[in-house]
């Protein structure tokens, strides 16, 4: 079994986001840049798929700039066998990374795709359901439990109504919640080690893939701000301020 | 052309947000055609039919539809698309998992939780868990868009009487097997369109500490949220989750208890009309959106508000 696992470089989560003066996308000069949250938990389930014993490789998968390489770097530092860089400038819709990732299925071959569900970029929620479209792949989207099987997965999944048990075959798709697992940190000397691993550098454009976005970012704003609110000494004046002020009890 | 609206169902009623997509898709272009994908499903397209925003319900009534799995219902959806302009559905779990499965047969470039219409081809939509907000402009020949249902009000639901057209099932994968769903039944609102929310996070400490948050809400007809911090520790579960990968919620009233207002829970509520933080952190995050801010410790000040609530003659509901 060998189970391939696509991670995205996104500015930090922690980060507090500044738009440009000129509208055109938000700072990401010297803004701290991470792996993108439920990737990681993508690439920790995958490495616990093989410390089980039930995957003999797992390979990281990124579609990005030279410094994308990063997050690459850091799948391996936490268990990931090899990595794979499909080198591209600029922004890159979720359309052309599933485009992209198909070439990579089909040349490595991998019984599973694992992936966050969701980027805290452009919050578009998209690729894993794209990629497993184009391959006639079974998706198993917003993972919060997966259970191998023999031929197959059976993944729980957090839907808004609660929880969703499906089974789905392999090959599949899974797209990672937050509550599937605790990923873990690297070690110093596992990010020693994760140094020598390989990664592959390929071209999109040697891939035969048209990247070029389709969607015309126009313009791009700060939201509206909340005027500043007042605090209340007490629970008296809070219920007072409610019934009277805001008229919403 | 037309817009194409994938109903969100049961197969006994349409679920709510089906009429804030209808809403939106109606505003994208007024001939909106609803297709019903369901087992037994009649009482939905009937129901749908009497939207007075819709022109055209398409029924597709098969037993592979009883559940939903996006494997199966993507080819009737692909098969209907030459006949419009837009597919449109809501940007909450049944619709991110189904559209961007269309969107890529379709080799169309999706556009994702819009939150405006501001003409047929362009969008406003929220990115970086709302922190910034992009207006972006679709150029392929259909358009593939889901809708944030917060922001857009529910259709209407009677009046209308639009034909009903029934239609060929598409075909059935083995793909992926519905196996069971833990639905959570609750008397109280849903989170998604209640009135009133009151969430708890880490600061309650512990699940059993929710009761002091449930007899507010019993008070107050509110829904219960919570933040993701709460749900991972185990407070309560996931289908209470408020935030960027959880809910959107924008209700007249929303009172953050003992969380301290990370972006990603920002990113679920900070559009509510009215907002009370109670958090004995006085420099939490939380109280920069808030309109009224109570620092002090929850397990006190909950209990006193219950009690002053109770002081009062009448309650809104």
């Amino acid at each position: 079994m060998k189970i391939l696992v696509a991670v995205k470089r996104v500015i930090d989560y922690n980060v507090q986001i500044r738009v440009k003066d000129d509208g055109s996308g938000v700072v990401t000069d010297n803004v701290k840049m991470s792996t993108n949250p439920p990737d990681d938990n993508a690439i920790e389930e995958a490495v616990k798929i093989k410390e089980a014993g039930k995957a003999n490789e797992v390979v990281a998968v990124t579609v990005g700039d030279d410094k994308a390489q990063e997050t690459v770097r850091k799948a391996l530092a936490v268990g990931a066998d090899r990595g794979i860089l499909v080198k591209v400038d600029g922004t890159v819709e979720p359309l052309a990374v599933s485009k992209v990732l198909q070439k990579i299925v089909e040349k490595e071959k991998p019984d599973l795709v694992f992936m966050g569900k969701q980027a805290i970029d452009d919050d578009c929620n998209q690729t894993g359901q794209m990629l497993a479209a184009l391959l006639n792949w079974p998706q198993a989207t917003f993972a919060s439990k997966i259970e191998m099987k023999e031929k197959s997965l059976e993944v729980t999944r957090e839907i808004d109504e609660g929880l969703e048990t499906i089974e789905v075959n392999v090959p599949a798709i899974v797209t990672c919640d937050l509550r599937l697992n605790e990923p873990r940190y690297a070690s110093l000397p596992n990010i020693m080690k994760a140094k020598k691993k390989p990664i592959e550098q390929i071209n999109a454009s040697d891939l035969g893939v048209d990247v070029k976005p389709r969607i015309e970012q126009i313009k791009v704003e700060e939201p509206p701000k909340r005027k500043a609110g007042i605090k209340v000494a007490s629970v008296e004046e809070l219920v007072q301020k409610l019934k009277n002020e805001a008229k919403v009890i | 052309m037309s817009v194409l609206l994938i109903a969100e169902h049961n197969n006994k009623e349409l679920k709510p947000f089906t009429l804030n997509a209808i809403s939106a898709a109606s505003q994208i272009n007024e001939d909106v055609h609803v297709l019903v994908l369901g087992s037994n499903s009649d009482a939905v397209s009937k129901a749908a039919s009497e939207v007075p925003n819709v022109k055209k319900v398409i029924h597709v009534n098969n037993p592979i539809y009883e559940n939903y799995l996006a494997e199966n219902f993507t080819s009737v959806v692909v098969k209907l698309s030459d006949s419009y302009s837009h597919i449109v559905c809501s940007a909450n779990t049944f619709g991110k998992n189904l559209m961007p499965r269309v969107a890529a047969l379709l080799d169309v470039s999706q556009v994702s939780d819009i939150t405006k219409v501001i003409s047929e081809d362009t969008f406003l939509r929220p990115i970086y868990a709302g922190n910034a907000f992009a207006t972006v402009k679709s150029n392929d020949k259909i358009k593939c868009v889901t809708i944030r249902p917060t922001s857009f009000d529910p259709a209407p639901t009677s009046g209308g009487s639009a034909e009903i057209q029934n239609s060929e099932a598409g075909d059935a994968t083995d793909l992926s097997k519905f196996i069971k769903k833990e639905e959570i039944k609750s008397d109280r609102p849903e989170l998604g369109t209640a009135r009133v929310v009151i969430s708890g996070g880490r600061g309650m400490q512990s699940g059993d500490n929710f009761k002091l948050i449930t007899a507010v809400a019993d008070k107050l007809n509110a829904a219960i949220g919570a933040s993701r911090a709460a749900v991972d520790a185990g407070y309560i579960t996931n289908d209470h989750q408020v935030g960027q990968t959880g809910k959107v919620v924008v209700p007249d009233l929303y009172i953050a208890v003992g969380i301290s207002g990370a972006i990603q829970h920002l990113a679920g509520m900070k559009e509510s009309k009215v907002i009370v933080a109670i958090n004995k952190d006085g420099e939490a995050p939380i109280f920069s959106v808030a309109d009224y801010g109570l620092e002090a410790d929850l397990f006190d000040a909950l209990p006193k508000f219950l009690e002053e609530l109770n002081k009062l003659n009448t309650i809104q509901k």
